[in-house]
Formats: structure tokens, C-alpha cells, sequence
């Protein structure tokens, strides 16, 4: 923190500034904007997963009551340049896949839209999207691992190439040799979807040849750069809204080809138009955590010091696009093991792009990891978090960096002291509850800290009565960016927080990334922290340029604001409000801009934020039913802006897991390559009654590395290892060890 | 339309009268104000009071009765508005979140859900407090374990669970003068 402002609105458990537009319904999302004349879009999915159109009637929908247009690959307009998936971290256009849809007549996945149905009413779009007929010739589909693993191949790099597909440090096989303990299992992750409960949705509205989209998304400027590339028009003339986001979890994240379907739309009919994606059609629009299978083979000393790691990916990407969620990054790096290889393989199948999914990537690899050290823990008879204790990298292990800030000892302690860990007797099967076993287990948490690749901006304005008004274009979708963001520019202007209101959700404002991988908390606060203080440091100067100002001729760095007040630091009677000089001066108000340059990529540091999860779970051994009964999880992500709304968010990551190791599997139909369960009836989620209550603690540790006020960012470390955590205490109830994610009730009979 | 032809040629029994499938005059009564919407009978209720009436605090996560997120009270019942027909509502009384407020003061259950921060991106949560309100009402509130079982229909994917547990105990315990 610079000096100048005090702490005192950063980290208090503040309400949330916009939940009383949440809790009275009033806050509208993107498909609660209805312009006059606003005609609804439906989209016509593919009904296969490889072929072409053979034939597509679309007479008896164009006949149909209402209907304004059938728009098919026949009519609609070839978008301007081809795709190409960029993460939108990079704040570029951000299409979730080098693919759009409706181009010729040729089907890549199910569900890929084929038709756009554009009617006067919401009930006759859908119900004309019926009448839509369309012929394929069928080919065959590769929809699954086990049906495409003869073409499996490792490919150069992963994730629109910025990683690469193979990592190694020091010698592989000398540290298996080095081995006293192997241990090698594989583990199948079926595909999730993220279903949060407010459907993708576009409302699209031109004026003339400029654009305005009311759009769900995790990034407004992502949505706003890609549609302008897609229609060949300059962002310029795009203008992106969402003030409500209804929950992201990745699917939210990259920009996905119904935006700009619903702008074409628009285009076409001359009306704005409103497109929202049913349920069914939120499991093929907008990317899904790809079907994966994962090998670990580790080897240990017999006091469990690690000397060889080697972690293997298989997953299932798209025709288009090399996409796997970044698995082996922090399983690399949680322990020092001087002798890795992580290695990607692929294979291209019938699906759209995986895309982000909570926890990307890390939630996989570090269950496998987890659970892999869970059983050297049981075999050679040292405790689970005595192994992890042991095997901690006091720096990064790729680089040798020391990290910018760590406390993954304390998370570690504090989590076992709040769990009572040490009165869990370690034999598995030992403890009961009439006719439930009881399990506890606990696995390492933890997630990279990403940078945005470009200056982040925000904008503060004082008015001279006190208040102040700070915009940045990112968007809210449950994170309490809202929340941190008003208490951390009341800290650096040094005014009330009651004076302070945060505004976002329009392009029309300075550009910040869109809000992915954990990014968001410290890249928001890093452009607002800079523009508010930009501001006071404005403000200070000109008081002691000021031969009328009490603080006229003093040193700058000596001023403090508090409560609106600048005054010395060593005397605080002397100083004035900013009210009095502004009014002096006859000034109304001032603004200023704030840009924040990130670290360079190469920052001499390791970076990760961890934590400790623990679980305890009950299984029916007769029925196969798991519960969990309560979690434990401890993190330390940095400076935490806000204590009411991080906890929120932990906890969310935490019953994450239990979906993650207990609920959410998607299943195939591989005769047409279908999700057979993409519907919120058919795909699990966890429930009022499947989630326990949840115990979090913070371990602040300051870090002075990653941004001005040490924010790591909390929305995926907080389900990583959870699933392990609870699968490890089945172990624990049970002796079962879970290979197979979801754990279903077969498994356990 | 195929569809008009079917309907068309059912048998009218005397004392039905037949309306639709074109559009038909109908009166809701929606947070005690009467209004008359002009609708094809196949629509729903929550797409009557989100695109027709500007009541879009009810909310759409569905569209097929899975998720909890349009849940309103049909004469003090809650009820899934996705699946209901808004012509079946003539002539009872329909209330959403909209009509939870007393002016500007919120219901004690919004205050709660504000305090015990239940809710995230918020898209659930006028279906959670629906849901939680009649709870109480219904007598389904005494425990956590009956709490988490009768508000198991709401979907909450932020997973804001056992602060909306919370939220409702405070609002019973304040009721009952614990
Ligand atoms: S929208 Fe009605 S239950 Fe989901
Ligand atoms: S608050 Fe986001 S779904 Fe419940």
C-alpha cells in the first residue's frame, strides 16, 4: 500500500452494495431489457455430432405466426474474418472457439446451431424452432475418450499455445530410481457443465451502425472485441452492458457464438432482439471441463519426501482447437520434487472447445494428485498433512523463485486445529455412526496467480461536496467485485464509504480484462487503487502548491486523508477538507485516471495462492449414500478486501467439490454424440441438503509482488482440493479409493 | 399451424368456453394490482410477468421446472411459474418478489438474506426468498435439517447454502422471540 490513506474500509465484512437490487429483484440481467419492439431469437441445434446438411426446410417455420426470419448457413452473413480462441485474460476479442457456426453445411458437435428462428414473441420463436426441418448425412463421431483413443497424440502446446504440452525438470527417471515407495493410479474425470442458474443471454439493440448488447458475460470488453471482429465493424461502435450477471463459472468467460448471433439478428429484422439460451442448450453453447483421464506416478522416500512426480493428461479438445484446462500447474509446484514430467496428450473429437471451468484445470490435476497422496500417506504410515507439511516448496520448484507470498504452513495448521484432525484415528473403517462410516480427509489447495496482458484502467471523480464516483469496465457476477471495489477506493481517496459509488458493466468505461482465473479481485483493485489515489495525490498537490492552504509549502508524502480531510500524518490539525479547496478554487469536481501496468510474465517470483481443505463425510454402506457433514477450508490469498463477501466465495468453491466429487458428470450418448443429461433435472447439482456448513479462515500474508494491495484472488483456489478432500475421507470411511469422478453409489456397494 | 387445427377440433363441451390459441384478452391480479394482458393462453406465467408485465424479479433458470428460480405464490402457495399457464391465474392472487417490499422497506427475509450474505450473483435468490418466506409460513423451518430439505427445490448455484439457512433461522427465531 502507498502511503497517503489508511485501511479502513478494505476488508470489513460489508453488505454487499448491490444486494438490495439482488434480494428485491430489481438488479435486470441481460435478458431483462425488452426496447420496444424487441423480437426473440431461437436457435436450432444439430441433432449430430459429424455430417453435413443435407437438407434444411424451413417453409412450415417461416409460415408459422409472428415469425420475422429463418436465418440458416444458406442466409446468413459470413462473419468477417474468421475466429480464433484468444483466453480473455489477454483483453483481445475472446471467441471460446476458432469455429462460428451457421457458415456452411458442414456439423462438427451436437447441438452447434444450424438455424436461427427470429418471431414477434418468445413462444413463437420457440415454437417456430420446431418447425425447422433439417436432412444430414451422418459420418461417424468420436465423442469420448474411450472412443478416440487410438488417435490420442501430443500436440506442441495447449491453451491457444501460450502452454506448452510437455514440462520436465531434472531427471525423471533418476528420481524414480531414487525411490523407495511407487505408487502409479489413473483417474477419469467425466465432463462437467457449469449450468449457472442464469442462463447465456443477448439482448442486441442497433441505432443506426451502432451496436449496444446487453450481454451475460465475465468480460464486457471481451464480448465487445469479439462481436466487433466478427461483424467487421470497429469496437468503437460496440457498446457492452451487463450491471447483473447471474453466476459465470467460465461458461461466461470466453465469448461464445451466440453474442453475435443475436446481433446479426438484429441486423436482420431491423428490431432489437433477445436471445437466451434454453437450459438444454447451455450444455452445447458455451464450452464444458472436457472428459479427462489423468495417470500419476510418484515416487517417494520412505519418510514420504517426493523425488519423482509424472503427470499425464489425457482429455478430449474440439476439431478446432488444442484446448485442455491447465492441469499440471499447480501439482508441479505445491512440493518440492526436484524430478518432474507433466505431459498433455489429446484427442480430437466431436465436441465444441472445452472451455474454463471453476478451478480450471487445477481441480482435476490436484484430485489426482490428492488422492495419489493420500495413499503414500496411508502406505507408509505418515499423516496426510505431516506428508504435505514435509513436502512443501519453500519456493517454486519450476524456477527455484521463492513465492511473492506463501502461508501454506499456517493454512495447513490452522486447518487441522479448527477440524480437530488429530483425533482422527487414521485406520479406515474405524469410526461409525450407527449405520454410517465416518471418513476425514484433507488435501492441499491451491491455484496461479494470472496476470491481465495490459495496462488495467479505472477512472475516480470527486465532487466537492465529498463524494465521489469510481467506473471501471468490468462486470459483477457474484464475485463482490461491486463490494471490494467501493471499499477500496473509499481507503485511497480517504472519504467515507457512504460517499463512494463504484459504477461498472459498460464498455463506455476505462477497459479492465474480463474477470477469469482468479485474476479479477487483484487487477480491478490494482486500476482502482491507482486511479483514486492518482486522484488524491492531485488533490494533495495542489493544496500544497496553494499559499491559502494550511498545507501550503509542506512535504506531499507527509499528508494523509481521512474522512475526506488531508492533514499531516505527525499533526492532523493541520490540513483541510478536500471540500474547502475545491470550494476555493471554484472547482465542482476532478477526475482522474488510473492505469496499472501488471508485473512482467518473468517476475523473479514464484506465484500460487494456497490453502488446506478437509472434509468429513458419512457413507451408507448398505444404500452407497455419501454425505458430507462439514468442511474445513483455509486460505491464504493475500490481502482479502472484503471478509463477508471472500468468505461467500470460498465457501462456493468448497460445495463446488462436493458437485465435483459426488454430483456432476456429464454423461454421452455416443450413437448421436449427445449430452444425455444436459437438463438441471438429469445433470446433478448439489442441493440445499447436499451442502454442509463450511468453516474458512483467511492467513493474510502480505505480498508486495503481485499488485499495490497484495490481492491474489479467491474464486478457484477455494474448490481446488476439495474434491480430493472428501474423496480421501471415503477412503477413510470406506477403504475405497475413487478412480472414477463423479464417486457414484455404485462404486460404494 | 398444425397445432390450431387440433385444438380447433376438440368436441366444446357446453359449459367450457374455448379461447386461444390466438391471442386472448386476460385479466391477472399480480402483487394487488389488476392488470389485463393480451396473450396466447400458451404462455406462461413467468414469461407474462418478465415480458410482459416488467416484473422480471422472478427469474428463468429453466424453463422446466428444475431449478426453483421463478418461484411466486398463486394464492399463497408457492408455486413454479415456468410451469404454469398465466391464463390459469385469472382470478386468484399472484404475488412475486416485487410485491414483498412495503414501499422501500425491505421484507425481514431481504434484510436477512443481505445480512447473512445468501445469496452471490443473486439470480436465485427472489426464488430462494419466496421459497424461504412460505417455509415459514408452512411451518417447514424448525430445524436446519428441515430447512435444507424443503429449500432443496431452489437452485442455488453460487452455492450460498448455508448462509440462506442461516438467513431463515434468524428471521424464525426472531419471529418465535428466541
Ligand atoms: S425456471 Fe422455473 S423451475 Fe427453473
Ligand atoms: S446467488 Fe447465484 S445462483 Fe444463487
Amino acid at each position: 500500500m502507498t502511503t497517503g490513506s489508511t485501511l479502513e474500509a478494505v476488508g470489513r465484512p460489508l453488505d454487499r452494495v448491490d444486494g438490495a437490487a439482488k434480494v428485491t429483484g430489481s438488479g435486470r440481467y441481460a435478458a431483462e431489457f425488452t426496447p420496444p419492439g424487441t423480437a426473440y431469437a431461437a436457435l436450432v441445434g444439430a441433432r449430430t455430432a459429424s455430417g453435413r446438411i443435407i437438407g434444411i426446410n424451413t417453409g412450415a417455420a417461416e409460415d408459422a405466426d409472428g415469425v420475422l426470419a429463418v436465418l440458416t448457413h444458406r442466409n446468413l452473413p459470413k462473419v468477417a474474418a474468421p475466429p480464433h480462441l484468444l483466453p480473455s485474460l489477454a483483453g483481445h476479442a475472446a471467441p471460446g472457439e476458432s469455429f462460428f457456426p451457421m457458415q456452411d453445411e458442414v456439423v462438427h458437435y451436437f447441438g452447434e446451431p444450424v438455424a436461427m428462428v427470429i418471431a414477434d414473441s418468445y413462444e413463437r420463436a420457440q415454437f417456430a424452432a420446431r418447425q425447422v426441418h433439417v436432412d444430414y448425412a451422418r459420418d461417424a463421431s468420436v465423442t469420448t475418450l474411450d472412443e478416440g483413443r487410438d488417435q490420442a497424440y501430443e500436440p506442441e502446446a495447449i491453451f491457444a499455445g501460450f502452454l506448452p504440452a510437455r514440462s520436465v525438470r531434472g531427471d525423471i527417471k533418476a528420481g524414480f530410481a531414487a525411490a523407495a515407495q511407487r505408487l502409479d493410479a489413473t483417474y477419469h474425470f467425466a465432463a462437467n457443465h457449469h449450468h449457472p442458474i442464469e442462463p447465456s443471454a443477448t439482448t442486441a439493440v442497433w441505432d443506426g451502425d451502432r451496436l449496444t448488447l446487453y450481454d451475460a458475460t465475465q468480460g464486457i470488453v471481451a464480448s465487445q472485441r469479439t462481436v466487433a471482429a466478427l461483424l467487421g465493424i470497429p469496437p468503437s461502435k460496440v457498446r457492452v452492458r451487463a450491471s447483473f450477471v447471474g453466476g459465470g463459472f467460465g461458461c461466461k468467460a470466453m465469448i461464445w457464438p451466440h453474442v453475435t448471433l443475436a446481433a446479426m439478428a438484429a441486423r436482420w429484422v431491423r428490431r432489437p432482439v433477445k436471445l437466451a439460451l434454453t437450459r438444454e442448450q447451455m450444455a452445447t453453447s458455451c464450452g464444458h471441463r472436457e472428459e479427462q483421464e489423468q495417470r500419476i506416478e510418484l515416487g517417494a522416500t520412505d519418510d514420504g519426501r517426493l523425488t519423482a512426480l509424472r503427470h499425464h493428461k489425457l482429455s478430449l479438445t474440439s476439431p478446432f482447437d488444442e484446448w485442455a484446462e491447465p492441469s499440471l500447474s499447480i501439482a508441479a509446484q505445491a512440493y518440492a520434487c526436484p524430478h518432474y514430467e507433466g505431459v498433455y496428450r489429446l484427442i480430437r473429437g466431436n465436441t465444441m472447445t472445452p472451455t474454463f471451468t471453476r478451478g480450471p484445470g487445477e481441480t482435476t490435476g490436484m484430485f489426482a494428485l490428492e488422492c495419489t497422496m493420500d495413499e503414500l500417506a496411508h502406505r507408509i504410515g505418515v499423516d496426510p498433512v505431516q506428508l504435505r507439511l514435509r513436502n512443501h516448496a519453500h519456493a517454486d520448484p519450476n524456477t527455484g523463485h521463492p513465492w511473492s507470498s506463501d502461508g501454506a504452513q499456517e493454512c495447513y495448521q490452522r486447518g487441522a486445529a479448527r477440524f480437530d484432525w488429530q483425533s482422527r484415528n487414521p485406520e479406515p473403517r474405524s469410526e461409525r455412526d450407527g449405520n454410517w462410516l465416518i471418513g476425514k480427509g484433507m488435501a492441499t489447495a491451491g491455484y496461479p496467480v494470472f496476470f491481465p496482458m495490459q495496462p488495467q484502467r479505472a477512472r475516480a471523480r470527486l465532487y466537492a461536496d465529498g463524494s465521489a464516483v469510481v467506473q471501471a469496465g468490468t462486470q459483477e457476477f457474484g464475485t463482490g467485485a461491486a463490494t471490494a471495489m467501493t471499499q477500496v477506493a473509499a481507503d485511497g481517496l480517504g472519504v467515507p464509504l457512504h460517499q463512494v459509488r463504484f459504477e461498472y458493466g459498460d464498455t463506455d468505461l476505462p477497459n479492465v480484462a474480463a474477470t477469469v482465473g482468479s485474476a479479477g479481485a487483484g487487477m480491478i483493485s490494482a486500476a482502482v487503487h491507482t486511479a483514486v489515489t492518482a486522484l488524491r495525490d492531485q488533490l494533495i498537490a495542489q493544496a500544497v502548491l496553494d499559499p491559502a492552504s494550511p498545507l501550503h509549502g509542506v512535504d506531499p508524502a507527509a499528508v494523509v486523508v481521512s474522512q475526506g480531510r488531508m492533514e499531516l500524518r505527525d499533526d492532523s490539525g493541520t490540513g483541510e477538507t478536500y471540500r474547502q479547496l475545491m470550494e476555493r478554487h471554484f472547482m465542482t469536481d476532478m477526475d482522474a485516471l488510473g492505469s496499472w501496468s501488471p508485473p512482467a510474465p518473468d517476475v523473479p517470483y514464484g506465484l500460487a495462492t494456497f490453502g488446506a481443505q478437509f472434509a468429513e463425510v458419512a457413507v451408507d454402506q448398505d444404500l452407497g449414500l455419501v454425505r458430507v457433514r462439514r468442511m474445513v477450508g483455509v486460505f491464504a490469498p493475500g490481502r482479502v478486501l472484503n471478509a463477508k463477501t471472500a468468505r461467500s466465495q470460498a465457501m462456493g468453491g468448497m460445495l463446488w467439490g462436493i458437485g465435483q466429487a459426488l454430483l456432476e458428470g456429464a454423461v454421452t450418448d455416443t450413437r448421436d454424440g449427445r449430452w444425455a443429461n444436459a437438463g438441471l433435472g438429469e445433470y446433478l447439482l448439489p442441493v440445499n441438503a447436499d451442502a454442509p456448513d463450511v468453516a474458512i479462515e483467511f492467513v493474510e500474508v502480505p505480498d508486495p509482488v503481485v499488485n499495490p494491495l497484495g490481492v491474489k484472488g479467491l474464486g478457484e483456489v477455494g474448490m481446488v482440493g476439495a474434491a480430493a478432500a472428501i474423496a480421501n475421507a471415503v477412503f477413510h470411511a470406506t477403504g475405497y479409493r475413487a478412480r472414477e469422478l463423479p464417486i457414484r453409489i455404485e462404486h460404494l456397494l | 399451424m398444425a397445432d390450431k387445427g387440433a385444438s380447433l377440433s376438440v368436441a366444446k363441451p357446453s359449459t367450457m368456453e374455448i379461447r386461444g390459441p390466438d391471442g386472448v384478452r386476460m385479466e391477472l391480479v399480480v402483487n394487488g394490482v389488476s392488470r389485463v394482458l393480451h396473450l396466447e393462453p400458451r404462455v406462461s406465467l413467468l414469461d407474462a410477468l418478465r415480458e410482459h408485465m416488467a416484473l422480471t424479479g422472478t427469474k428463468k433458470g429453466c424453463d422446466q421446472g428444475t431449478c426453483g428460480a421463478c418461484t411466486v405464490w398463486v394464492d399463497g402457495r408457492r408455486v413454479l411459474a415456468c410451469l404454469t399457464l398465466a391464463i390459469t391465474c385469472e382470478g386468484r392472487d399472484v404475488t412475486t418478489i416485487e410485491g414483498l417490499t412495503e414501499g422501500d422497506e425491505l421484507h425481514p427475509m431481504q434484510r436477512a438474506f443481505l445480512e447473512h450474505d445468501a445469496l452471490q450473483c443473486g439470480y436465485c435468490t427472489p426464488g430462494q426468498i419466496m421459497s424461504a418466506v412460505a417455509l415459514l409460513n408452512e411451518g417447514h423451518a424448525e430445524t436446519d435439517r428441515e430447512i435444507a430439505e424443503w429449500m432443496s427445490g431452489n437452485i442455488c448455484r453460487c452455492a450460498a447454502y448455508p448462509h440462506i439457512r442461516s438467513a431463515i433461522r434468524e428471521v424464525r427465531d426472531r419471529k418465535t422471540g428466541q
